[in-house]
């Protein structure tokens, strides 16, 4: 890519500034809608192409995946989001850093409530085992493939996963065995 | 053995343990044409790539080998959670010593989540072969207290007291990232003050953090001596946090739109004195741990980690840079103003525990160059942006301006209000990446908070580091990770 990119960090504060483009340069990627927002570039791959992207990101040099979370968007179904991208209930995140660009990456998979199912990142790029676990603890979106898909922070017999936006902050019993609950 | 699989969870459709190319979604028969391209692709300039900027000449990272990238990193994910079979199978690691193992059966023992050596309330379930460490799996989540769904119904000027209980050791970092975050959301400017007092407190709290672990680390390696002697000096440095921001941990210093207050007068003294002493004093570590040998015995050649190992398990921090990649945020996407002050990355050959002891010892040097330099750059002005709907009226003010009695009240009842989007800001927290990604739907509060914590990610490591080492290294490798219990589970 250019040396140009070396200057646009993530926390470069001007809105305005676009770095070259990524994804346009890779034949790979054609077809997948691009953003930019406060100079991070975002790619909105679809499920079925999610894998082969991060693959062929992978490599152009985006050897690492600092990052994968996941966002419930059902009470902010009408986010902005670019042509050609219909947006669900679930969204995931994942951000992949290069070395060499010295620049993250950002894709945002959209995930339907009713088959919250991904496939997995693990075997392109394991430092995400950790990673996918927390999301199925928290959201629910199970991966395929993973090695390991169990609850990660929440205990093993939690019921229901906690940041689901139809999750109540504070109005669930405690679920410890022979205590009242809060009413 | 009965472990992993745990009643009540769904599990989905493993893949072939051996045949790993048909499980890899997405991909199908693609994985055979990409071998020829992977490796030039990618690591072309690989060894100019890793260059470390050291004031000791390069020192370059070997090549990967000939085998490609996918199927390295597919071979290093597996290498994890190997069967109890090829666990035990002497064919499998010609480097571990399979042949003692004998006939006899596996043990799975509970390290924590109790154990004084665990850092916290992490839990590690060995699989022991006599004193070998077989397979192991870090379990986590005793401390989970929901940060990210609380931070949900917090406003953003609140967030900043939310936060920074995660890492407890370095909070400042963590006000620090999630300010990055909110301000990159907000796309406002900071003056070049706030900007430099956040470098300063950055670094100091990264030295605190360090000594802490080195005075740990002792401990877990029975060097008491080692633990009075960290937390001496940590002391000093948060002697100066509770003078300057009021509390000693915990201190909502640094918030979104600047600083919280203004350095307090003759700073410049205390901050010379702790660095002039803390630097005289890293040498009595030298003196008490680097070179003496029951200390080197107990780390060097424990728990080795190879730099494309550490990058596919997206490790960060001094264990990535102790494996010898020269990679720091601080110097390779600067933020704050780390461009402007002069610093070598740390990097260490081996990637064993004394290495990851040695780069920390040497951060706290490097840290005590910057904050020298920022005691000789500490530029005038404001020390928070003058921006009225993100920063209070001066306290003043509010006396005589009913305007400001009124921003006042709303910025602290309300809070503001950032544009819809999403960001991601990460920074050099002093256990690796510390990321905060933050989703907008343009209300006073975050819609979605994420903390992408670095003793999280690093945990993931030990169960490779761990493989085939002895029950009295596992302590030593634990500790030379340096997980923060409360920013794993958050």
């Amino acid at each position: 890519m250019v040396q140009g990119d070396v200057e646009d960090g993530p926390v470069a504060t001007d809105g305005g500034a676009r770095p070259q483009s990524v994804a346009a340069t890779l034949p790979g990627l054609a077809g997948v809608p691009v953003s930019f927002f406060r100079g991070d570039e975002i790619i909105f791959p679809d499920r079925e192409r999610y894998v082969e992207v991060a693959t062929t990101l992978k490599r152009a040099g985006f050897i690492t995946c600092s990052d994968l979370c996941a966002a419930d968007y059902l009470t902010y179904m009408g986010r902005a989001l670019p042509e050609g991208v219909v947006g669900e209930r679930f969204e995931l995140v994942v951000n992949l850093l290069s070395h060499e660009h010295r620049r993250y990456i950002r894709l945002r998979v959209q995930i339907p409530a009713e088959d919250a199912v991904a496939p997995t990142l693990f075997y392109v790029y394991p430092g995400t085992e950790n990673m996918e676990r927390e999301v199925y603890d928290l959201f629910g979106i199970t991966f395929t493939g993973h090695p390991d898909m169990t609850r990660i922070l929440m205990p093993q017999d939690w019921e229901g996963h906690p940041l689901r936006k139809d999750y109540g902050v504070g109005r669930v019993p405690v679920q410890f065995k022979d205590a009242p609950g809060p009413r | 053995m009965s472990d992993e699989t745990t009643p009540g969870t769904v599990l989905p459709d493993k893949p072939d343990a051996v045949d790993f190319a048909a499980g890899l979604p997405g991909v199908g028969g693609d994985v055979a044409d990409l071998d020829d391209e992977v490796g030039d692709e990618l690591f072309e300039d690989f060894e100019e790539l890793y260059e470390a900027e050291t004031s000791e000449g390069d020192q370059e990272l070997a090549p990967f080998e000939a085998t490609t990238p996918m199927e390295l990193l597919i071979e290093q994910g597996a290498v994890l959670r190997v069967s109890e079979d090829t666990a035990v199978d002497p064919t499998v690691d010609p480097d571990l010593d399979n042949a003692s193992f004998g006939e006899g059966e596996t043990m799975i023992i509970n390290l924590g989540p109790q154990h004084p050596s665990t850092h916290g309330v992490l839990r590690v379930m060995l699989e022991l072969e006599g004193e070998t460490v077989l397979r192991s799996k870090p379990v986590v989540g005793y401390l989970h207290t929901g940060m990210e769904k609380t931070a949900e119904e917090l406003t953003y000027v609140q967030g900043a007291t939310n936060v920074t209980r995660m890492d407890y050791l370095s909070p400042l970092n963590n006000e620090l990232a999630w300010s990055l975050a909110v301000e990159k959301l907000l796309d406002i400017e900071m003056p070049p003050r706030a900007t430099w007092i956040r470098m300063l407190m950055s670094e100091l709290n990264r030295i605190s953090s360090h000594v802490m672990w080195a005075a740990t680390n002792g401990m877990d390696l029975a060097s008491t001596t080692m633990m009075i002697f960290g937390f001496r000096e940590r002391e000093m440095v948060l002697s100066f946090f509770e003078k300057t921001t009021g509390l000693r941990m915990n201190h909502n210093y640094i918030r979104p739109g600047g600083v919280a207050a203004d350095l307090p007068d003759g700073w410049e003294d205390d901050v010379s004195a702790i660095v002039d002493t803390i630097s005289a004093r890293l040498d009595e570590y030298d003196q008490l741990l680097t070179g003496q040998p029951i200390f080197r015995e107990r780390t060097e050649g424990v728990g080795v980690i190879g730099p494309e190992l550490a990058l596919a398990m997206s490790a960060t921090g001094p264990i990535l840079r102790a494996a010898g990649v020269a990679w720091d945020l601080r110097k390779s996407i600067p933020y704050l103003a780390y461009d402007e002050v002069d610093f070598d990355v740390i990097v260490g050959t081996v990637g064993d525990t004394f290495d990851r002891y040695a780069v920390r010892l040497n951060e706290v040097r490097e840290s005590i160059r910057i904050v020298r330099q920022v005691l000789e750059k500490m530029p005038a002005g404001d020390y928070r942006a003058q921006d009225k709907k993100v920063t209070p009226p001066p306290r003043a003010r509010i006396d005589e301006s009913m305007e400001a009695l009124i921003h006042h009240f709303k910025l602290y009842t309300r809070g503001f209000e950032p544009p819809e989007g999403e960001v991601y800001a990460a920074i050099e927290s002093p256990r690796g990446e510390l990321g905060c990604y933050i989703v907008s739907n343009g209300s006073n509060k975050p819609y979605r908070m994420h903390w992408r914590g670095p003793s999280f990610v690093n945990l993931q490591i030990v169960p490779a580091m761990l493989r085939g080492s002895l029950i009295a290294d596992t302590i030593a490798i634990l500790s030379s990770v340096d997980p923060v219990l409360g920013e794993v589970d958050r």
